[in-house]
């Protein structure tokens, strides 16, 4: 969001108000000013260009921008960016590293959990923070905790494959105690 | 030694997906993805009323806005010859409208700013006086003489009507129901949905004035269509025009037809000289973009004692909303709804046909189907569950005694239809077992004893996939075919383009899958493209489940196309002559001494390095397919419910798919399709549903009016497989994608149906809310979906 120059424009908003927030965002300490009515996830996809978190239905029904907020999940269509102010933000792009990807990650190619790709971000996250507060969930805790994600594509069966396979390599990766 | 076809991602391998690698990463690329340089924001007004006059529109408030760039109206369109296009069913909608607004939702005016938020703001800046006219909501209103002409734009459209169509012999089936012992008569509705992808529509135009070329990104699902539609709309030269449809998050028929916001995009690009971004929000992709069914559906049978079915009629009056804008083939008015009894043995049969105008949202899209499939499938297995109720006949045996014989193929149907190969009552036979169809019914009785309602509901179907043959099927003129473009490059990997467009179907990983199969080339080593027109080869694009069987088809003749030279290579290479040159999977080799060969790999080097004299070096090709006749795949799907008679809330316990899709290129995918489609077939028997209030209102215009099943509410599949390959497809494979979505909601409305029909209850229409069912419960009687209205 910054540049060596900012072009003034020949007729700015006389009162658009601004406001400098500090948010943390996939590790990285991230300063912005945006308008206060900036929609985190318009921050996150316009502003830092982390395009992987999806805007679908501006209602807070779909999840496709789901994040986890702090570690928790939030549909970051619901939040102004302000209000994540000194909060840490985690995105699809943040789940895996340079050198791997994240079971969760892996478990969605494994058993087939995504067609077109896009609510998979958001299912990804959800699934994600679901395993690190459980990591040996039911079927049905599966289903409860993503049925705030909608998906058209895959019926959601090999979704839930996918968190349970997800949830097995995470507990057989664990060192075992002695 | 020949190849293990399967290590190598061959036919057959549940080869897991390549475009996983960049989805799971975040790393797609959707229309609202893309950023040019310099890109301006563009957001529509929308009409709030359903039928209106425009008095006046005043923008002038909106041109104040700080950052605004443009502002149009259907005036401006106009004055360029754009306030009209045509649609993909030879009528016109309006782009932004001049005269009149004849659905809420419609395109009213654009603003194009520097910042989409921008844009929003200067939008609602925007006063319309509407002067407002009675709305009409459903066929029965359209039919009264004192309601207004929706159409008035049109010459000749002195009344709502749209067509009038017939198919089938009438003689003959009058005759069948005069000869009749039994007779069972069904009248329903199948209600208006929206296939609502998770990606609402959106494009990018790019106009260089430089270079007189147009580039637009777009969610479409047909993206050679759209180039023809605008050249002719626009009066740019076809070969100046670009259309790249990169990833789509999602399609379902939605994103066939052409919508006013991409005109509109275009045009703004042209006039401001910058790249103009829309993207649709989920309410204007609700209340304004192609829905899906909104089709009363009435028919009767003609039944001997013994359960013989004679003949079939049908009536249906669909409701096409305000422009008649869904593509369907030109000779075909109602689609193939046609196709309806297809996979029954039945001697006559006939179908009449009208369609209207109403203030609604434009459509009728094949919403996952081939062209009214779904609703000729529901219609015939609710007419079927009806009829054996009537015979006081078994469900299961009345469908064995009528279904086609797996001799009887090819078979003609009675409308005229040739339907290929199957197994019927083999998949019956599956899906009996598998479900306890032999100890269900006293299971039923045992739970009624203790105030449980259980049901068992079955649908049957074989459905028309892969329009078409270029003899029957063309949409505004252009024959459906389909290509496929292959280059083999020197070191034996290759890249394979088409002219489908891939939109969660994963073409990018069966694709290369056909290829490995015919060239034994590792489908690793071939990447597949897809959506840009300037590259890929001309093609009608992916919807009716046509992509395996017309596009899948031509990456199979192309790649024996290069087998074909890679042979002659082969015969140079091993100095023998062509021949004597015998082929296995990856590999030529001389006959008799099989150790002696060469692989695919070393003619493809050969082809730019060590040419036979006078042949034309290089391993590419292309081949255009135009398929002898559609695939008919066969679904056999068995559904048991438990409905609560005190809510008239019922639970799937057991659901079982046997289908028979022909040879699956990748049986998870093809699973995959499987369960998708039989999600969106129990959202629509259980909550999916857009209706209208009398003022045409439309209800259902978010996520929270308009239900979707999560994971919570969707149930388990359970799916079964029969193989009957495709006789006259190269590898032998049959459509998939909609197969569930078409046979899917009948197996759950007739299993709720089983489950109360003891209180004389005969239908109620989709979707079978709790309210309904508990109605019915309540009542014994029919519950009708038939919207609200207005009399007088």
């Amino acid at each position: 969001m910054s540049s060596l120059y900012d072009e003034v424009a020949p007729n700015p908003g006389a009162d658009t108000p601004v406001r400098r927030v500090t948010i943390e965002v996939n590790g990285e300490k991230r300063t912005v000013d945006v308008e206060p009515r900036l929609l985190l996830v318009h921050l996150l996809r316009q502003g830092l260009a982390l395009t992987g978190t999806h805007s679908g239905c501006d209602t807070s029904n779909c999840g496709a921008c789901t994040v986890l907020f702090d570690g928790s999940p939030l549909k970051s269509c619901t939040m102004f960016a302000v209000q994540a102010d000194g909060h840490k933000v985690e995105t699809v792009e943040g789940m895996g590293t340079a050198s791997g990807l994240h079971p969760v990650q892996e478990g969605f190619k494994e058993e087939h959990g995504l067609q077109c790709g896009f609510c998979t971000p958001g299912m990804m996250l959800a699934s994600k923070a679901l395993l690190e507060r459980n990591p040996n969930p039911t079927e049905d805790e599966v289903r409860w905790a993503l049925s705030g994600n909608l998906c058209r594509c895959t019926g959601y069966q090999n979704i839930v494959k996918s968190v349970l396979w997800a949830a097995e390599k995470m507990r057989n990766d664990q060192p075992q105690e002695a | 030694m020949s190849l293990d076809e399967i290590k190598i991602g061959g036919m057959g391998a549940s080869r897991r997906r390549v475009e996983d690698n960049r989805f799971i990463r975040g790393k797609g690329k959707y229309v609202d993805d893309v950023v040019l340089p310099g890109m301006l924001h563009m957001e529509i007004l929308r009409s709030t009323v359903a039928h209106a006059r425009i008095k006046s529109i005043d923008t002038s408030a909106a041109w104040e806005v700080p950052g605004v760039r443009l502002v149009l109206t259907g005036e401006m369109m106009a004055a360029r010859n754009l306030a009209w296009m045509p649609t993909l069913s030879y009528d016109t909608q309006a782009v932004l409208a001049t005269d009149k607004v004849r659905f809420q939702g419609q395109e009213v005016a654009a603003v194009i700013a520097d910042d989409p938020y921008v844009a929003k703001d200067a939008c609602a800046k925007i006063v319309v006086e509407y002067e407002q006219l009675p709305a009409i909501v459903n066929p029965t209103q359209a039919q009264d003489p004192s309601m207004p002409i929706i159409r008035d734009d049109k010459e000749n459209q002195p009344t709502n009507k749209i067509f009038e169509w017939e198919i089938g012999d009438k003689e003959r089936t009058d005759q069948a129901f005069a000869d009749a012992d039994v007779v069972s008569t069904i009248d329903l509705h199948y209600p208006r949905s929206h296939p609502s992808p998770m990606e609402n529509c959106g494009s990018i135009a790019d106009y260089d004035r430089a270079t007189g070329k147009l580039t637009v990104y777009m969610t479409s699902q047909a993206p050679h269509i759209v180039r023809a539609a605008v050249a002719m709309v626009a009066e740019i030269p076809e070969h100046q025009i670009r259309i790249i449809s990169p990833d789509l998050g999602g399609g379902f028929g939605n994103k066939v037809p052409i919508y006013p916001g991409y005109v509109i995009s275009i045009l703004a690009s042209i006039l401001t000289e910058r790249p103009v971004k829309w993207i649709e929000d989920n309410t204007g992709n609700l209340i304004s973009t192609g829905f899906g069914r909104d089709v009363y559906l009435q028919g009767q049978v003609a039944m001997r004692k013994d359960g013989k079915i004679l003949g079939m009629r049908m009536h249906t009056i669909s409701d096409h909303g305000a422009f008649y804008a869904d593509a369907q083939p030109t000779k075909f008015k109602i689609g193939l709804m046609h196709s309806t009894f297809a996979c029954y043995d039945i001697p006559a049969a006939h179908l009449t046909s009208v369609g209207y105008y109403t203030n609604k949202a434009p459509g009728g899209v094949a919403y996952r189907c081939s062209f009214r499939v779904t609703e000729a499938m529901f219609f015939q297995e609710r007419m079927i569950h009806a009829a054996a109720n009537d015979l006081g006949m078994d469900q299961a045996e009345f469908r064995r005694i009528n279904l086609v014989k797996d001799d009887m193929f090819p078979y003609r149907t009675a409308f005229g239809f040739l339907t290929d190969s199957g197994q019927y009552d083999k998949c019956m036979q599956v899906g009996m077992e598998a479900i306890g169809y032999d100890t269900f019914k006293q299971e039923q009785e045992e739970a009624r004893k203790r105030g449980k309602l259980l049901g068992l509901g079955i649908s049957t179907m074989t459905e028309p996939l892969g329009a078409g043959n270029s003899r029957e099927y063309d949409i505004i003129g252009i024959k459906m075919f389909d290509s496929a473009e292959l280059r083999i490059h020197m070191t034996g990997k290759a890249i394979l383009r088409t002219g489908a467009k891939t939109q969660g179907q994963g073409h990018e990983t069966t694709w290369a899958q056909i290829v490995a199969h015919e060239l034994g080339i590792p489908a690793d080593d071939i990447v597949v493209e897809e959506g840009d027109t300037d590259t890929a080869p001309f093609g009608m694009g992916t919807y009716a489940s046509r992509s395996t069987p017309v596009a899948g088809a031509a990456v199979a003749m192309v790649a024996r196309k290069i087998r074909a030279k890679a042979r002659k290579i082969a015969a140079h290479l091993l100095e023998v002559s062509e021949e004597d040159i015998e082929w296995e999977l990856g590999r030529f080799y001389v006959r008799g001494n099989q150790e002696r060969g060469v692989t695919i790999q070393d003619c493809a080097l050969a082809a730019y390095s060590n040419i036979p004299d006078g042949m034309e070096p290089g391993l590419e090709n292309n081949a255009y397919y135009d398929p002898p006749n559609l695939t008919w795949p066969f679904a056999a799907y068995f559904c048991k419910v438990e409905v609560d008679a005190e809510t008239g809330v019922w639970d799937v316990l057991k659901f079982v798919a046997v289908d028979d899709c022909g040879v699956r290129i990748n049986p998870m995918i093809v699973e995959g399709q499987v369960m998708g489609g039989l999600t969106e077939a129990y959202a629509m028997a259980n909550m999916q549903y857009i209706t209208f209030d009398e003022e045409g209102n439309c209800i259902g215009s978010n996520y929270m009016d308009y239900l979707l099943p999560t994971a919570w509410e969707t149930p388990g599949f359970e799916l079964h497989e029969v193989v009957t390959p495709c006789p006259h497809h190269p590898i032998g494979a049959k459509g998939i994608g909609e197969c569930a979505t078409v046979a899917g909601p009948a197996a759950f409305v007739n299993a709720v149906m089983n489950a109360i029909e003891h209180t004389g209850v005969r239908n109620v229409d989709m979707p079978l809310m709790p309210n309904r069912v508990f109605e019915a419960l309540q009542t014994g009687k029919d519950v009708s979906g038939m919207p609200p209205v207005k009399v007088g």
